[in-house]
């Protein structure tokens, strides 16, 4: 255990000495906040207009927080590969990889410490959005259990691209190499699911499953579905564990 | 103290490393000592856990590496070549990281990063971020990080590579230091380096262990015939017959004078003897001549001239007598 929680404090600190840790907040901070910003600015002139005609506010839920979730999923595709990137191949490049792999720790408690380092970081960006939805729960009143399902959802969809990238990463000792090959599977799986739109083979189906905007859509609309926990599961565990797998290889 | 079986280590069909055999006894410095690409970092890596071999054990302490990996890398302290360090963190942050690693208790932590930081003289850069620190005080930081754990056994791959004379002699006083609590073994391409630092010393060529002994045993064993250098004022030619017919003489080599030299410029010869001290006949020779000796003096053996000893010699006996004097 102590290995592990070894890991992650340097990690760590590693982030906020470089500082990788402080940009990747500050421009999610910033992007998220002008989309919050839009979203709502829209939501309530929508609102506004339907209560003209005596309809009253939109549910805010599907009109604002739905949308809202997805942008910040799409913000989190192209932030996260910063933070992953670096993970193995720093290691392998500087030959720091040689300490780890003599030192009395299991390579699984070195992949696990990457993975909750990062995942840390991802817990301070949802907090940042959930700073800016206070105020959505101040002024209204969203379905908190909904909310509540949408961040799990966030949280487990950055987990698997986290587990993605840091498997990525353990096979370069080039950072580039392994930021542009994580940001540009990322950006394949969440179109994937483009292709029922104009096919319902087989294949587009596959491609529907493997997609993840098809799983990660219900946790926005505040549904738990097994099958959904079960795909970003798999990523995170299978991506994990082939990294440990991959240590044990040489080089 | 470590036991080192059999151990080979092939990429694809070429063989890194051939069925190395020996043992290192407790407090003992053993020296590794091949030309780049012999499988020198390839056998320490294996030692350490760094890379699986393909074949043999290797037992540290009593604890077989491939059984129980763990408990091995706890009694193996190893700096690489290149010092494994974070360029981003500060020698203090760093050492702390490797001594949880290590799984030192946190209550010794302190007190043995202090003593690790003395030992390597790094108390003055503590705070200091290892990225703007220069290349000895990195190499002193991977060497604080080996030892930080006290390690019964020590592996330096290279340990003064890269640092300035002053340096090294610091750095082989500390490893000398480390001997007697430690089993240090330590690589090296540099024979005096081995000579100066090392109780034994192991020759590796492709892979194979081709000698085995004390540095001073091995060099007057490798020593077949003894150069000599001489610097002469007179004329070259006629002094490279002179010395030619001195007995005991093998072989004599007149250096080319640089271009532009003025004619008075001193020859430079270099003689070979067949054994036997020819210093005396061949002064007596020289000044016999009437010309002036300004210098003769012994051509240390290098590494290299021993590798091509060794290669020439014809019996494949000596790989057999090698191994026999490891164990």
């Amino acid at each position: 255990m102590s290995g592990l929680w070894a890991m992650i404090r340097k990690e760590w600190k590693i982030y906020f000495v470089t500082p990788a840790a402080y940009v990747v907040l500050a421009l999610f901070a910033l992007i998220s906040g002008f989309f919050f910003y839009s979203m709502l600015a829209v939501y309530v002139m929508q609102s506004l207009s339907g209560g003209e005609f005596g309809g009253g506010a939109l549910n805010v839920n599907t009109q604002l927080i739905q949308p809202l979730f997805f942008d910040l999923g799409i913000t989190l595709l192209f932030l996260l590969p910063m933070l992953t990137m670096r993970l193995y191949a720093e290691e392998f490049r500087s030959g720091t990889m040689e300490l780890l792999k003599t030192s009395p720790i299991h390579r699984l408690q070195v992949v696990l410490g990457k993975f909750f380092a990062a995942f840390g970081i991802v817990l301070l960006l949802l907090l940042i959005a959930f700073a800016y939805l206070t105020v959505v729960l101040h002024y209204g009143k969203p379905d908190l259990s909904a909310l509540a399902v949408a961040f799990l959802g966030l949280a487990l969809m950055a987990a698997a691209f986290l587990a993605l990238g840091i498997l990525i990463s353990s096979f370069t000792r080039n950072q580039i190499v392994a930021g542009v090959v994580t940001f540009s599977l990322f950006l394949l799986l969440w179109v994937a699911g483009w292709t029922t739109a104009y096919s319902s083979g087989t294949i587009a189906s596959v491609f529907s499953y493997l997609s993840i905007t098809t799983h990660f859509q219900n946790f926005t609309l505040g549904l738990i579905d097994l099958k959904d926990l079960v795909y970003f599961l798999s990523l995170i565990v299978g991506g994990l564990f082939l990294t440990a797998r991959r240590m044990e290889l040489a080089e | 103290m470590l036991e080192v079986q059999h151990l080979s280590k092939s990429y694809g069909p070429f063989p890194a490393v051939s069925d190395l055999n020996f043992n290192a006894q407790k407090g003992e410095i053993l020296g590794f000592l091949g030309p780049n690409g012999a499988g020198k970092t390839t056998t320490m890596r294996m030692i350490t856990g760094y890379l699986p071999p393909s074949e043999g054990r290797v037992t540290v302490d009593g604890i077989v590496l491939q059984d129980q990996p763990l408990e091995a890398k706890r009694r193996t302290g190893y700096l690489p070549e290149l010092p494994p360090v974070y360029p981003e963190l500060t020698v203090e942050d760093y050492l702390r990281f490797v001594a949880r690693l290590k799984r030192i208790p946190t209550r010794e932590q302190a007190a043995k990063i202090d003593r690790a930081c003395q030992r390597c003289a790094l108390t003055d850069v503590r705070r200091r971020i290892i990225g703007r620190l220069s290349k000895g005080y990195r190499q002193r930081v991977g060497i604080a990080q080996a030892i930080l754990s006290e390690p019964p056994l020590l592996i330096l791959d290279e340990p003064t590579a890269g640092l300035d004379p002053r340096q090294i002699i610091e750095t082989r006083e500390l490893i000398r230091g480390l001997a007697g609590e430690h089993t240090v073994i330590l690589s090296t391409h540099i024979l005096s380096e081995a000579a100066t630092t090392c109780d034994r010393v192991l020759i590796i060529r492709r892979g194979r262990l081709v000698a085995a002994d004390t540095p001073a045993n091995l060099t007057h064993r490798l020593k077949k015939t003894d150069t000599l250098l001489l610097e002469i004022r007179g004329p070259a030619e006629a002094a490279r017959a002179a010395l030619a017919a001195v007995p005991g003489v093998a072989r004599v080599e007149l250096s080319a004078a640089l271009p532009g030299a003025a004619a008075d410029t001193p020859a430079r010869l270099t003689v070979e003897s067949q054994g036997g001290d020819i210093r005396e006949a061949l002064a007596r020779a020289v000044v016999s001549a009437g010309w002036g000796l300004l210098e003769l003096k012994p051509v240390e053996v290098s590494l290299e001239e021993i590798f091509l000893s060794l290669t020439d010699e014809p019996a494949a006996a000596e790989p057999a007598e090698a191994a026999a004097a490891a164990q």
